[in-house]
Formats: C-alpha cells, sequence, structure tokens
C-alpha cells in the first residue's frame, strides 16, 4: 500500500492529511510535505504527541526541528490521538526518503471534518512554487 | 610538530594510581570523624574522575588553548561581541588579593576600599547612561535584560496596571524575547522598515493599554542609530509604557549620546564588551542594570550606598554601606553582590580613559566600522546604506546567487586567511548576513588585511571555498549528526580500539 | 593612557576613504543633535598605568580577605585551595581572550574543555547530561525549578525548607513573582533536617528543592525525599556541594532529576560573589530542557573526531521566547578553572579534601565546644560547616572583634531570621537568632583552629557570663 501525495490534502502550514474508513472509525493520518522537510534541511528531531490527547484544529501538536531551526505542527483536523510513529523520532533519514508512506507522524480518530482551509495538491504546489 | 595526544580526552591520558595534587596530613585527629555519618550519606568510592600527573594537566591544557583563536591572537570582529583588546593591567589589578580573596559575606566594614569602587561604578554607569538607579547585580547582559523586566513588572504592578506585552524589534537579540518570557510577560515583535529601522507604523500598531514595555535596541544590531529616536519615546511614553534598551551596543555612543536622554527608561550593559571584561571563552560576562529614578526603588538589593561619617580625629570621611532591600525591590537574581571580578576590571578600564577618552574609544570604533564599510561595499552588498555607527552588516545573497558563495562559506574561508569570522546569519532581517564589528581596537594595517581577504574569497573559486577552512586542526563539523545523536559526555570504550 | 591604535594620519587617511571630513560628520549623519550630549562625561581623569596600579593597589589593601585575615566564612563560598596550574592555565590569552565557540573549526580548544567538563560533572554527580554552566549556584537553583515547572505541565507547586541557602530562596522567589507558581517552605527540624518535604508532597507538586549539606551544614536524607517525590509524580532537585563529593554520595546514586551546584569551590576566587560558576546536571531524557550551552561530539568531514556546540535549538538565538532559558553568556572560564582543578584532585584528590574538611570541621566543633560560652546547634556530623550560639554575648559584636584580631570567624546568621520576598519564606528559623555559621575547608591548620577557638573566648561578653 502505497500512499499517493496527488491524492492527499495539504494544509498552509505543510501538513498533509489523509482520511480513511479503519475498523468503522474515520481515521486522519497526518504528516509534513515533502516541500517542507527538503525546506527544513536535515532534521534532527521530531517531538510528538501523546496517545489519547485531544486536539482540535489549529492546535500544536508537536515540532521538527533542523539543526539551527524549530517548526511547530500544527494540527488540521480535531479528534483524538489513536497513534503515534513512535519508530520516526529515531529515523529521521526516512521521512526524508519516504515523507507520505514511512513519514506519516500520527493518527487522529475524527470529530467532525478537517479544517475548510485544507488544499489539494494541485493548490498547495502552487502556493509552494510562490514560496519559492 | 603539533603534539597529537593533545587530541586526546582527560579520561584517554588517565592511568590508575597517577596523582596531582596531594594535601599530606590533616593535621587533626581524624580517627572517627567519619563515624558519626550515618551509611546511608557515604559513598563507598569517591567519583570516577581521570587520575592525572600535574604535568598532564598541564600539557593537555596547554596544547588545547593552541586550537583556539582569541584577540590575543587574532583579530576577531564578530559583530555584536565587541571583541576589543583585553588589557592586562586589568587582570593583574583584579587577581589582587584585595580584591580576589574577599569574601561575599564579609562585613563592609573592612571593605571600604572595594565598596568606594563599587560606588564610584555605579556613579560613572549612571553617568554615561544618563539613567540614576544603578544595580551590579545582574550575572550576563541577559541577566540584566530579565532583572529589568522584573523591574518594570514591579512597577506597573505597584501602580495598579496588569500590562502584560513586551514588544521587541525583529531585529532583537534573541535574548529579548526570551527574557521577556521568563518575566512572564507575552512577546509581540516589532517589524523593521526597509531603512532597516524600528517601523513606526508597525510600533503604533502594536502599542496598546496592555503594552508594559517597549525593547529597542540602539544603535540597533544592523549598526545604525535610529534617528527616529524622539519619536518612537514620544510614542512609547504617551501609550503609557516603559522603553528599555539593550546595551549590547554602547561602545558605539559612549559620551556621544546616552540611553537617558534619547528615551530608555531602564538599560543593562555589557562590561566584558564595552569596558573591555575579557570574553572568557563564553563568559563570565556581567549585566549592570541603570534605571530612571523613578524606577530605582524596585531594583534588586543590595546597592552600595555611602554617608558621611566623623572619624575620631573630629573629621568627615564617606563610609560605604551596603542597602536593605527596600519593601518594593524585586529581591534577588542572583547569590552574593554580582560578578565582582568582571565589575572591577570594568572600573579599571574606565580610570584608563576618562571623561574625554572614553568618547575618542567610540569615536574610533566608529570610524574603523564606516573605514571596513567603505571599503567591503566595493565587493558585497550593504544593504542599509553608507554609514554606520560601530559595525554594519553586509549580505553574501549576490554571492550565493552568482557563485553559490553562501555567508557560512565566507565565514569559513576568512579562517584559513587568519582572521576570526565575522557574525553570520544575525541579524535575520538581512538575507545571507555578515556583521562586522572591528572595534577602536585594531589597526588600519589589520583592517586593510582583512579586507584583502574578504575581496580575495570572493574570487576564488566556490570549491575552495565551499571545502573551507583548509588549514585547521578540523574540517567543517558534521552539526547534522552531533545533533541527532548527541554524545554529549565520554564514556568508557568498550575495547581499546575504540578510542580514535 | 589609552589602547587606541588609530594616529592622526590613519584617520586622515581613513576618513579620506571614507568621504567625510571628520568622525563628528558621520556621527552627525547618525545620531539626531537633539540627543547629542553636548558635553564632557564627568568621570574621574584618567591616569596611566603606573599611577593606576599603585591607586588600586592602596584601595585593594584596605579590604580584609582571606588572605590577610584567616576565613572560616561559608555559606556558599569557600576558602578552598587553588592549586597553581589552575591559574597557570586559565590565564592563558587563546582562552580569556576567546568568546562563545560559533566557529567550531578555531575553537576546538574551548570546546574540547566544555565536553570534558560536561563529562566531568557526569561523573561527579552521576547524572546523564551535563550544560556548559550557568551563572552560578543561586540562578542554577532557580532554573533547575523553571525546567521542572516546564517539564511537570499542569503542575505548579515548588516544596523546598528554611533550611536551603536563604540568597537561592530569594532568587527563586524573584523569578517566580510572575509566573504562575506556588513555592512551599517547609520547616526543618531541630538539627535541621528537612525530612517534613516528604509530608508536603502531593499531586500538584512539580518539584522538590533541596540542598545537601544544607545552609546551615545539616545533611539531608536527599534519597528519601527523592523516592517520595518520584512516588508523586515529581522530580527532585539538589543544591550539591562539588567538594562534599568526595565522601557523600552522589545526587544521581540517590535518585536525584536534576542536580545543580555552586562551582566556586573548584579553582574559583572568592571575588566578592563573583564571577561564580552555576553547576548543573540532570537525567538523560530531561535534556530538551535544560537551559544553556551543551558541547558535543562528532566527527568532520575527513572523519576526525571534534566537537561542537549541539541541541542549540533550546536556545535564545534561535527558539526567542520559546527558549528553556535566556542565557547567552556563560561562565565558560570559571568552567574552564573547575576542569582544570578536577583533573588534578582525581578522586583520591577529591576525597583527601573532603576527608580533611569532615577531621578539621570535627576538631573545631570539639575545641568551641570545650568553652563555656559556646555551644554548637544541632546535632550529627558535617562536611565542612556547622552553626555555632553564643550564649552571652552579641554575635554582631563577637565577629567585630575577631575580625579586628584578623580572623573572619563565622557569619552572623541573626540579620537572616524570618526574612520574606513575595510572601515567600526567604530567611532561617528563629532558632538561629544568636548564632554564626563557621566554615572550615580543607586549608584551615590546626594551629588557626585553635587561635580561632581562642580569640572567639577572649572576645569581650556584653552580658553576663
Amino acid at each position: 500500500m502505497s500512499r499517493d501525495s496527488k491524492q492527499l490534502r495539504y494544509a498552509e502550514t505543510h501538513e498533509w492529511v489523509d482520511v480513511a474508513e479503519e475498523n468503522g472509525e474515520r481515521i486522519a493520518t497526518i504528516g509534513i510535505s515533502k516541500f517542507a522537510i527538503e525546506a527544513l534541511n536535515d532534521l534532527v528531531y521530531m517531538d510528538l504527541p501523546e496517545v489519547g490527547r485531544k486536539l482540535a484544529i489549529g492546535d500544536e501538536f508537536g515540532e521538527v526541528e533542523s539543526v539551527k531551526a524549530v517548526s511547530p505542527l500544527y494540527s488540521p483536523v480535531a479528534g483524538e490521538v489513536v497513534a503515534v510513529h513512535t519508530e520516526l523520532p529515531d529515523n529521521l533519514e526516512g521521512l526524508n526518503e519516504d515523507p507520505y508512506e514511512f513519514g506519516w507522524i500520527l493518527k487522529v480518530k475524527l470529530d467532525g471534518e478537517p479544517a475548510e482551509t485544507l488544499m489539494d495538491h494541485a493548490t498547495y504546489e502552487k502556493q509552494c512554487a510562490q514560496a519559492g | 610538530m603539533r603534539n597529537q595526544q593533545s587530541a586526546q580526552l582527560l579520561f584517554e591520558l588517565s592511568r590508575p594510581g597517577r596523582r596531582a595534587h596531594r594535601l599530606g596530613e590533616p593535621g587533626v585527629p581524624t580517627t572517627d570523624a567519619l563515624s558519626g555519618f550515618d551509611d546511608r550519606f557515604l559513598a563507598s568510592d569517591p567519583p570516577p574522575l581521570p587520575e592525572l600527573a600535574e604535568g598532564d594537566v598541564v600539557r593537555h591544557f596547554v596544547g588545547l588553548s593552541t586550537l583556539n583563536m582569541s584577540v590575543d591572537t587574532h583579530f576577531y570582529p564578530l559583530g555584536s561581541c565587541t571583541m576589543k583588546y583585553n588589557p592586562k593591567r586589568n587582570e593583574r589589578i583584579a587577581s589582587l588579593p584585595g580584591l580576589a580573596d574577599v569574601h561575599p559575606m564579609q562585613d563592609p566594614s573592612h571593605l571600604q576600599g572595594l565598596l568606594e569602587m563599587l560606588y564610584e561604578l555605579q556613579e560613572m554607569f549612571a553617568e554615561i547612561s544618563g539613567l540614576h538607579g544603578v544595580s551590579l547585580q545582574p550575572a550576563a547582559g541577559a541577566h540584566g535584560e530579565l532583572t529589568a523586566l522584573l523591574v518594570a513588572e514591579a512597577y506597573f504592578r505597584s501602580i495598579g496596571s496588569s500590562r502584560n506585552i513586551v514588544l521587541t524589534a525583529d531585529s532583537a537579540h534573541g535574548t529579548n524575547p526570551a527574557s521577556a518570557q521568563m518575566a512572564g510577560f507575552q512577546t509581540k515583535t516589532v517589524k523593521s522598515n526597509a531603512d532597516g529601522l524600528v517601523d513606526l507604523d508597525d510600533l503604533a500598531a502594536k502599542l496598546d493599554e496592555n503594552t508594559a514595555v517597549f525593547m529597542l535596541t540602539n544603535p540597533n544590531t544592523l549598526g545604525l542609530f535610529d534617528r527616529n529616536i524622539e519619536q518612537m519615546n514620544k510614542m512609547v511614553h504617551d501609550a503609557g509604557a516603559l522603553i528599555y534598551l539593550d546595551g549590547a551596543n554602547m561602545n558605539a555612543i559612549l559620551g556621544i549620546s546616552r540611553p537617558g536622554d534619547f528615551g530608555a527608561d531602564l538599560m543593562h550593559y555589557n562590561p566584558h564588551k564595552t569596558f573591555s571584561g575579557p570574553h572568557g571563552g563564553g563568559g563570565p560576562g556581567a549585566g549592570p542594570i541603570c534605571v530612571r529614578d523613578f524606577l530605582t526603588k524596585f531594583l534588586p538589593a543590595p546597592i552600595v550606598t555611602r554617608r558621611e561619617i566623623e572619624t575620631a580625629e573630629g573629621q568627615t570621611e564617606w563610609y560605604y554601606d551596603l542597602s536593605e532591600p527596600t519593601e518594593h525591590s524585586i529581591g534577588r537574581v542572583r547569590s552574593f553582590f554580582g560578578n565582582t571580578g568582571v565589575l572591577a576590571r570594568a572600573y579599571i578600564y574606565l580610570r584608563t580613559y576618562g571623561g574625554d577618552g572614553i568618547r575618542r574609544v567610540s569615536e574610533d570604533a566608529v570610524l574603523s566600522a564606516n573605514y571596513l564599510l567603505s571599503q567591503v561595499k566595493h565587493f558585497l552588498d550593504v544593504p542599509h546604506g553608507d554609514r554606520c555607527m560601530h559595525e554594519f552588516v553586509a549580505s553574501a545573497s549576490r554571492l550565493k546567487k552568482d557563485k553559490k558563495i553562501s555567508a557560512m562559506d565566507l565565514a569559513k574561508r576568512i579562517l584559513d586567511y587568519g582572521f576570526h569570522a565575522p557574525t553570520v546569519y544575525f541579524p535575520l532581517v538581512v538575507d545571507e548576513a555578515v556583521m562586522v564589528e572591528p572595534t577602536e581596537t585594531e589597526s588600519k594595517q589589520t583592517l586593510d588585511a582583512f579586507v584583502e581577504a574578504l575581496f580575495r574569497i570572493t574570487d576564488e573559486s566556490g570549491d575552495t571555498v565551499h571545502e573551507a577552512p583548509h588549514s585547521t586542526r578540523i574540517s567543517r563539523p558534521d552539526d547534522v549528526g552531533a545533533a541527532r545523536r548527541p554524545v554529549l559526555h565520554w564514556s568508557q570504550p568498550e575495547t581499546p580500539d575504540d578510542q580514535s | 593612557m589609552s589602547y587606541l591604535f588609530h594616529t592622526d594620519d590613519d584617520r586622515r587617511e581613513m576618513l579620506a576613504a571614507i568621504g567625510a571630513s571628520s568622525i563628528d560628520e558621520i556621527i552627525n549623519d547618525q545620531v539626531p543633535q537633539s540627543v547629542q550630549l553636548q558635553r564632557q562625561l564627568e568621570l574621574p581623569p584618567a591616569i596611566h598605568e603606573m599611577e593606576l596600579t599603585a591607586e588600586l593597589t592602596r584601595l585593594a589593601d584596605r579590604n580584609a580577605n582571606a588572605n590577610s585575615h584567616v576565613c572560616f566564612l561559608g555559606g556558599g563560598a569557600y576558602d578552598h585551595f587553588i592549586p597553581a596550574v589552575v591559574d597557570e592555565i586559565a590565564s592563558r590569552g587563546e582562552y580569556y581572550t576567546s568568546y562563545t565557540p560559533y566557529q567550531a573549526e578555531v575553537s576546538q580548544g574551548n570546546l574540547q574543555v566544555m565536553f570534558e567538563y560536561e563529562t566531568l560533572i557526569t561523573q561527579l554527580t552521576g547524572l546523564g547530561v551535563s550544560n556548559a554552566s550557568l551563572y552560578d549556584g543561586g540562578s542554577a537553583a532557580t532554573e533547575a525549578v523553571l525546567m521542572a515547572l516546564a517539564t511537570q505541565r499542569g503542575r505548579n507547586k515548588v516544596i523546598t525548607s528554611d533550611v536551603v541557602h536563604p540568597q537561592y530562596r530569594e532568587i527563586l522567589a524573584a523569578y517566580l513573582r510572575n509566573i504562575d507558581a506556588e513555592i512551599v517552605v517547609v520547616a526543618a527540624d531541630e538539627n535541621g533536617c528537612s525530612a517534613g518535604i516528604i509530608d508536603a508532597i502531593d499531586d500538584q507538586t512539580a518539584c522538590v528543592l533541596v540542598q545537601h549539606p544544607n545552609f546551615i551544614g545539616g545533611l539531608e536524607d536527599v534519597a528519601a525525599i527523592a523516592a517520595a517525590a518520584k512516588a508523586a509524580g515529581a522530580l527532585t532537585i539538589e543544591s550539591f556541594d562539588p567538594v562534599s563529593l568526595g565522601r557523600l554520595r552522589r545526587p544521581g546514586d540517590m535518585g536525584v532529576d536534576i542536580a545543580v551546584a555552586e562551582g566556586q569551590g573548584l579553582g574559583n576566587p572568592l571575588a566578592y560573589g563573583g564571577p561564580y560558576l552555576g553547576i548543573m546536571a540532570c537525567r538523560e531524557d530531561l535534556v530538551r530542557r535544560l537551559p544553556g550551552r551543551i558541547a558535543g561530539q562528532t566527527t568532520d568531514r575527513r572523519g576526525k573526531r571534534c566537537w561542537v556546540l549541539t541541541l542549540q535549538t533550546r536556545e535564545q538565538h534561535i527558539r526567542r521566547e520559546k527558549a528553556t532559558s535566556n542565557i547567552c553568556s556563560n561562565q565558560t572560564l570559571l568552567a574552564l578553572r573547575a576542569t582544570v582543578h578536577l583533573s588534578l584532585l582525581g578522586p583520591e584528590g577529591l576525597r583527601e579534601t573532603s576527608d580533611h574538611c569532615i577531621a578539621k570541621t570535627e576538631y573545631a566543633k570539639q575545641v568551641i565546644v570545650a568553652t563555656e560560652r559556646f555551644e554548637i546547634v544541632g546535632e550529627g556530623p558535617s562536611l565542612k560547616e556547622f552553626v555555632v550560639r553564643d550564649r552571652n554575648g552579641d554575635v554582631a559584636e563577637l565577629l567585630e572583634y575577631a575580625r579586628n584580631h584578623a580572623l573572619l570567624a563565622g557569619i552572623d546568621l541573626g540579620p537572616m531570621v524570618g526574612l520574606q520576598c513575595e510572601g515567600t519564606l526567604t530567611g532561617l528559623p528563629d532558632r538561629y537568632r544568636d548564632c554564626f555559621l563557621v566554615a572550615v575547608t580543607e586549608k584551615r591548620t590546626r594551629a588557626e583552629i585553635d587561635q580561632w577557638a581562642e580569640i572567639l573566648c577572649h572576645a569581650p561578653q556584653t552580658a553576663a557570663c
């Protein structure tokens, strides 16, 4: 199973979201885009949220660090954190290589719809191109 | 001809049973001295420190010292850090027993010389700043910021105000917002305008009834004196807020302009920058603060005071004492008096210059920076004008576009030419920033040689520069690896082969 | 006298290159006339090196000090012996005239020293990680509390005791005055032991701050306190004395989460209170919350082992208002001195120093209680500090008499009794009102201790004996 980056939706702050049915629940899988990972340049640290934490749209759920920069991660959805990718912080090279499959960060059991401001892949690409 | 052992760690040089320092017999009865201690307090073995001979220790640390660039050995134009010459006389005097061996809990009655010096230093700091309340207690510039913000918070509380916002400039040192946060304030950032000065419209938009303090660096981190200072002064005070001056750049304006005269209500000095205290490889510094009269009662205690007393011979003389905290005082921000050793060096430095000489210091610092700017602008962009105060910020962005030579590359390559690098990537408002502060204690020949080196680098091939430095003991270190898998202390290797 | 370089010719040439007629022209271009100082600063007149040296030497000679007097003062700063090598190394310009190692390639000396310092502190404390230094022992204790509050979100209670250094508690109160946290100061028992902390720990407790040996020289059952704190989900901060660790158990071996100390006693001069050395070490998993600079090991492009500043995203220059602390300049030179000092001591030297302190302190206690006039306050052994009560004198006058006999005999505890700051008890309990605190380091000789007791016994008595 491979996640197609073109089918995902994206936040202005570079998180991607994939919503799917799992065991009758609507689960959002969240990660960060290839563009953001490349812009941050050699990630060295990631801070993950705790399972069970309730998130609202726009909440800061963690952060990623390069040697000289810190970027907070914002939740594009509301709901409860049901899983976090605990292998990721120790394998950040893998995030660079495979941001959409190995690079998932957390799964959230949805409470309502994802943020309305989420973009489709084409719109997001356009935003990135403008940012330069 | 380098001694390769100097790259070994103390722990690798260690051999069981080797020993340097010994005390000998204590000369008092020792039997039963330990018997009073319950077993739960005692360790079976002392900590596993390395075991070395005195000669090991000396050769090791002398060897390591030769791997550093320093002001004593190299031109060190590290912007914002004022790496000026550190007079040797200051070191000698500060280590006299009557200064270096004084215990902090001694009674003032037997410390009249020291307290007189510290009192005079308070007076000098007040005169230079134009602000008359002085606390010598803070241990560094950032500590001074925190202390002054606690003073501001105490002031607002005393007048029943709940103002809780501190405004900082986007070009400010990171210590400004960090200090505000530690003091319990929330921070908002004020933008710089195209000229590199505070954007007055943005300042006006962010000033409101919740603004407690506007933290200003003037001259700012671009080395520019903010020509709108009077307008800002009026805007901030009309809004009922206070102005804090980050004194990091005081070396530019000694005897030329006083913070108290241009509107600052509180400020700190960095005596290790402005008043020649050595930087010590990262510290110690000191961070004395000056405040306007109405804020004096909130300062931490003790402050040195004096009063006239009558001597046995019927004459009057000054008696120096330490103040008790007032009921309004914020308390204290560190133990004991302050970084007296650093303050003593500042005092000695100021005594060598006097009122006339100290202005000359700033004039020559400004002259040297403008001279460097006038030469560097021929081959590097200097985005904020042809004139500056004591430092300026060039940009390597064109070089990066044309030859992929970044500010970092430039910094690394200049090391090969025997100069310490300027500050790079700060302030954040300039792309590929290269921040140069020559100070007043460098000759024209040195400045010319530095310009020549910079120019040659801009002419070099990208490969040469990207691989720099070539002549240092190590090449560029792997910062990413260091942060991903931190190794923060030495550990006993499992096999001897692991000692690379 | 001055340290300036430029000759008048230099200045003319430089101005010509700039295209300015004078330095004033440059200044007038930058600084509005209205905020320029129109007079000369009123500072004492400039004097030359020879005169300055003579004047400052006279000024220094007017201060009693640990050289002119025999020093029994402690209270967080001690007259420990400093081997010559420490001064010799630290007075090398390559160390003291360099700055923070922003360019690792030309700062390997300082960076390796920082890494060695951090390693020595982990060896000393038994904890996994140390920073490269903070300002002093007092502010380090408060930084540890801030770190604990940040780690323990949702808990805001800080428990400490009334025999933790009064100044350390004053700093704590000042830093927390505008922050949502509550300081609880537990009363120690009459022997100066703070076991009562255990009963005060609850589910709102973020951390416990205990000093061992504490301000009045008493020993604390740190292991028991740490166990209780851990059971309640709180962190334990111990303020320790590095010189005590030649004999006492290490913080990390007693379950302490964050250990802080005043490092002055490791090769740094008394210098009337500073610059000193704030030591801070913690459990490895707390490193992201640790304030201050940290040096780490890595390799260069050719694979050679080297050292860099690392984990910098914790710091103010990157994280700004979200940084773990605002610290920028630290105390590297004093950390260097401590590193050299510990290298010279080694394990046996540290143990010998502790043992000298213990034996001489015990001897001092014996000779002082042999008199009618004085008693020791509190039972139990001491490492190097204890409290003496003057049964019938005025402590301030007693100590003044001693000073006039070239003796710094102790610290008057009376003025510290009952002090308050921001509603927090920062002072000492009432039982120390007629008392003074005595410190006996390895430097004191039997003759000096005998003389100390004798001078104190002969001091005039104000009350009836």
